[in-house]
């Protein structure tokens, strides 16, 4: 079984020494020069990793990375620092170093820290992966490399990997809150070649979540490799993408990328309170297509993205970010929710005590809508499918975003047809979801393949999306071809 | 400068590591030990926004028992921490399979005596925080007086790190080395007349603070930038000669050394895969991986497994001049290790490259400009659109449309697209104008023809 916050609470005390009055004698020293808050951010990780290439292990890897990251905050400014070492000496001297963010005297009473209690529920699990046996995984690894092989004779290579870690994190803040976490994650990948008349084409696929060994009961090692393979041998027939600006259809699942670009980060409140969004100032205002909803949400069992209580200590919620194409609220964290005046939304998240937390998604997703998926590409006379993808970015300040289509396919008047060659879509946040003329019923979440970067810091996070159609977006394809439009 | 500054606790820990792997019963291992303070300041419209300042410190080990691998890392230093890390190296290479190519660097490429590069720069431990704020300060007040345009800031940082990295193996290396880098960074934002924010930004990154760009210069180009986006528009979906400025070119000098990865062709997951020794680009392109370079960031005296680091030529007038290697894929490619393994604790040697540098031309970047008529001046890319296995390309872009010859309007939400392999053939212009930014240096560069999507 997994840990509960109380277990957690309680490995640190006997295992590393971290107790109330250890926590109360550190947050002492953090505000030591008067500042206004203070927080401790234990983390304890031990990760593994299997790698399988050549038919074969190649390599076995195991980690474990503990210590605390100590935050000062004094107005908007705030002072950091972190040590691995977690002896009372070592983390009293960190602080220090956090509290030099203020200038003057302690002013404040001593903090007395109380252990709190709340309902950890949305990742608790019964075997975890760090406790299974190796072979068990070796296993695991060896039936996706056969299933991958046996998909098609131009799969000329396979390499799969499996990674996971178990997290125990405590938070103890100059309020007096003290709550552990503990977060497990797991992630299984394919990697497959296909070579055919000298020509390679390779494609990745994968999943996990906040899982254990659960998660193979209903994604088989076969099926991942499969559609890995599927996507390689695919690509062999791939056309040339158009270049242009046409009608898109996206699929269900993955492609809840782009409102991660679109409009995720520029709904992260850090941004918002300094002004430099594109989405700045715009609360209450139409800034998407009626038929768009968007919702953060860390609470969905066992995603990648979920977490009981975000990296400051707050439980996670369920934000309604957009309704009905209207900017309903940004995603918070301490700071920008005492900027803004409003409760924390429990978006405060962080890579590791190494880093300072600040506002970002959890698992972000689009309502459903009444359309049929298939009827959204009946409507296109000329346009693209997409399907999968290998990632994309966004420029905060003037909105454009990007994201790149690994399974993609033309449409021809209402019909898929060929599958395209890798290939990048430009838009801009607000134009691109204004252009959304529809959403179909089918939402879905993503498989747990996303991580997530801002400023230098990685975060596992989902994404999911009903069938949508927008009325353009910019392809960057090779292919010239004179625009062409879309019939009602 | 000297090197002198090494802090000996790496390689104790190292050393320690190692030894009681091997006496557990290790075949071969290896341990590494990194320690590495890093501090920084960061303003914002002038006010004190983030001061930071920590020591990381980390081992790891690998370890070879009868051919089967397994790597573990530990952030936790203490006696019972090694002495459970050599446990589990060894309990997870039990469980591992064997692979004939696993093992240790070749002794005699390794480095006996470490060379002096120049990597440490004594002043950087000693600087305090006062002086990273006056930096930042100096940075961002330079940028946000630049123009009554520039109203806004993403902030300015002023950051500084030293290190020390340590090598051990059971054949009997030692090595350590202390390097430092400074680097300062801003992004401000102009206004359009409705309202409208563009962003840009700068940063100068060295091993020695003599060498950054001072603080004002950074704050004035960033400011530049961003002013000269005012009012950007989409391009027409067009084919046209695309110049690429330095900082742009820097990152082909990226995709060539990964695709030149060693690891990539034992996968085929390359478009250099059996073009050794053939043309793949226009005659005009030279480019070398270099990490002897005095002074540079990616300099080091010896690799991620103690091999004596050197100079690699990549691309020679258009010829690529064969991969980057590390020892592993070396074996398993009956070729010679590089000297381009990277070492994190973490986990296996990871191939890599040193110094970049694309070799300038002979052409003043305004008569590359100059001489085309209709084309776009490219100076930002987005995403991820690079496929290594088949050299498609395929990024957001933004720039300013050249018209007769002469830098026009800004353009923005465009993409820029074609195949590696076709476009490095279509280099028909290189700059001299080379300049370095952190490990990579390079000139302006024009290639013939890209499709350019837009409207």
């Amino acid at each position: 079984m997994s840990d509960t916050p109380a277990d957690v609470i309680g490995f640190y005390s006997t295992q590393l020494g971290v107790d109330e009055a250890a926590a109360e004698s550190v947050l002492a020293s953090a505000l030591g020069r008067g500042g206004s808050f203070a927080e401790l951010y234990f983390e304890h990780k031990r990760s593994g990793s299997l790698s399988f290439e050549d038919q074969q292990v190649k390599s076995t890897q195991a980690s474990l990375s503990q210590g605390v990251g100590i935050r000062v905050v004094e107005g908007d400014a705030i002072g950091y620092a972190y040590t691995e070492d977690l002896s009372l000496d070592a983390m009293r001297r960190a602080a220090a170093t956090a509290a030099q963010i203020a200038h003057g005297t302690a002013d404040t009473d001593p903090v007395d820290v109380t252990a709190e209690s709340y309902p950890a529920d949305r990742y608790a699990i019964a075997t975890p992966s760090t406790s299974t046996p190796l072979s068990d995984k070796v296993e695991l690894l060896r039936r996706a490399d056969d299933a991958a092989r046996a998909y098609h004779s131009t799969i000329a290579r396979v390499d799969a990997s499996m990674v996971d870690e178990e997290k125990r994190v405590l938070i103890v803040r100059s309020d007096g809150r003290m709550v552990a976490d503990y977060q497990p994650l797991l992630r299984f990948n394919v990697s497959c070649l296909s070579e055919s008349e000298g020509e390679r084409r390779n494609a990745r696929w994968g999943g996990g979540g906040r899982m254990g060994m659960a998660y193979f009961d209903d994604h088989s090692p076969e099926s991942l490799a499969e559609e890995a393979a599927r996507q390689a041998v695919l690509q062999q027939e791939a056309r040339e993408a158009p270049a242009g600006t046409f009608p898109v259809v996206l699929a269900a699942g993955d492609s809840g990328i782009l409102l991660h670009e679109a409009v995720g980060h520029g709904l992260e409140a850090d941004f918002n309170r300094k002004e430099t969004s594109n989405y700045s100032n715009r609360i209450g205002q139409s800034v998407a297509s009626e038929l768009v909803t968007v919702i953060d949400d860390a609470t969905l069992n066992l995603s990648r993205g979920s977490v009981n209580i975000d990296d400051e200590g707050e439980v996670a919620g369920h934000n309604l970010l957009i309704e009905n194409g209207q900017l309903a609220a940004y995603m918070q964290d301490r700071i920008s929710s005492d900027h803004y005046g409003v409760a924390p939304s429990g978006n405060g998240r962080r890579q590791s005590f190494r880093h300072a937390p600040m506002p970002r998604m959890t698992n972000t997703y689009m309502t459903a809508g009444l359309d049929e998926p298939e009827d959204l590409i009946r409507r296109v006379e000329y346009g693209i499918f997409c399907k999968a993808f290998s990632g994309g970015q966004v420029n905060i300040t003037n909105g454009d975003f990007v994201f790149s289509v690994t399974e993609g396919y033309l449409i021809e008047n209402g019909q898929i047809t060929a599958p395209i060659r890798d290939v990048n879509l430009i838009g801009n946040g607000p134009d691109v979801l204004s252009k959304v003329t529809g959403v179909g019923h089918d939402l879905e979440m993503s498989d747990g393949r996303w991580t997530c970067g801002k400023s230098g810091q990685s975060v596992p996070v989902g994404v999911g999306i009903p069938t949508v159609l927008v009325s353009g977006i910019t392809v960057g394809g090779t292919q010239m071809r004179p625009g062409a439009g879309m019939s009602a | 400068m000297a090197e002198s500054t090494l802090s000996t606790q790496p390689l104790e820990i190292a050393a320690r590591l190692l030894e009681l792997a091997t006496s557990a019963g290790a075949d071969q291992a290896d341990a590494v030990a990194m320690s590495s303070t890093n501090a920084s300041t960061t303003v914002r419209k002038q006010q004190v926004e983030k001061v930071s300042e920590s020591t990381a410190r980390s081992v790891g080990l690998r370890v070879i028992l009868d051919g089967r691998q397994a790597t573990v890392s530990t952030s936790d230093v203490s006696d019972a921490a090694l002495a459970e890390t050599a446990a589990t190296a060894l309990e997870l290479a039990r469980v591992s399979e064997p692979d004939p190519y696993a093992g240790l660097a070749d002794p005699k490429e390794q480095a006996r005596n470490v060379p002096q590069l120049a990597l440490f720069d004594e002043q950087i431990p000693d600087v305090d925080g006062d002086h990273r704020l006056s930096q930042a300060l100096a940075c961002e007040e330079a940028a946000l007086g630049a123009d009554e345009r520039i109203v806004n800031s993403g902030g300015a940082t002023f950051s500084t790190n030293y290190s020390t990295f340590a090598l051990v193996d059971s054949n009997g290396f030692a090595g350590a080395y202390a390097d430092t880098s400074a680097s300062i960074w801003v992004e401000v934002m102009a206004q359009e007349e409705d309202g409208q924010l563009r962003n840009a930004g700068w940063s100068t990154s060295e091993r020695s603070l003599h060498r950054l760009d001072n603080p004002e210069d950074v704050g004035r180009e960033a400011a530049a930038r961003a002013l000269r986006q005012l009012g950007a528009a989409k391009a027409s979906t067009c084919e046209v000669p695309v110049v690429w400025e330095p900082r742009m070119a820097a990152g082909l000098a990226g995709i060539v050394a990964g695709a030149a990865s060693g690891d990539a062709l034992y996968r085929r997951a390359t478009f250099l895969a059996d073009r050794q020794r053939t043309e793949v680009a226009s005659p005009l392109l030279t480019i070398v991986d270099d990490a002897t370079m005095t002074n540079r960031l990616g300099s080091r005296p010896f690799d991620g497994e103690g091999v004596l680091t050197r100079r690699n030529s990549l691309i020679e007038q258009g010829v690529f001049q064969g991969f980057l290697f590390d020892s592993y894929n070396a074996r398993r490619l009956d070729a010679a290790s590089t000297g381009s393994a990277w070492r994190s604790v973490g986990g296996l040697p990871q191939i890599g490259s040193g110094n970049l540098s694309i070799e300038a031309g002979d052409t003043p970047p305004e008569q590359i400009i100059a001489e085309v008529d209709d084309g776009l001046y490219l100076t930002t890319l987005m995403g991820f659109g690079i496929n290594y296995t088949t050299g498609d390309f395929s990024r957001g872009a933004a720039g300013i449309w050249i018209r007769n010859g002469e830098l026009a309007e800004p353009v923005q939400e465009i993409n820029v697209s074609g195949n590696l392999l076709e476009m490095f053939q279509r280099i028909d212009a290189v700059g001299n104008d080379a300049q370095w930014f952190g490990a990579t240096s390079a000139p302006t560069l024009r290639m013939s023809s890209m499709t350019v999507s837009g409207v």
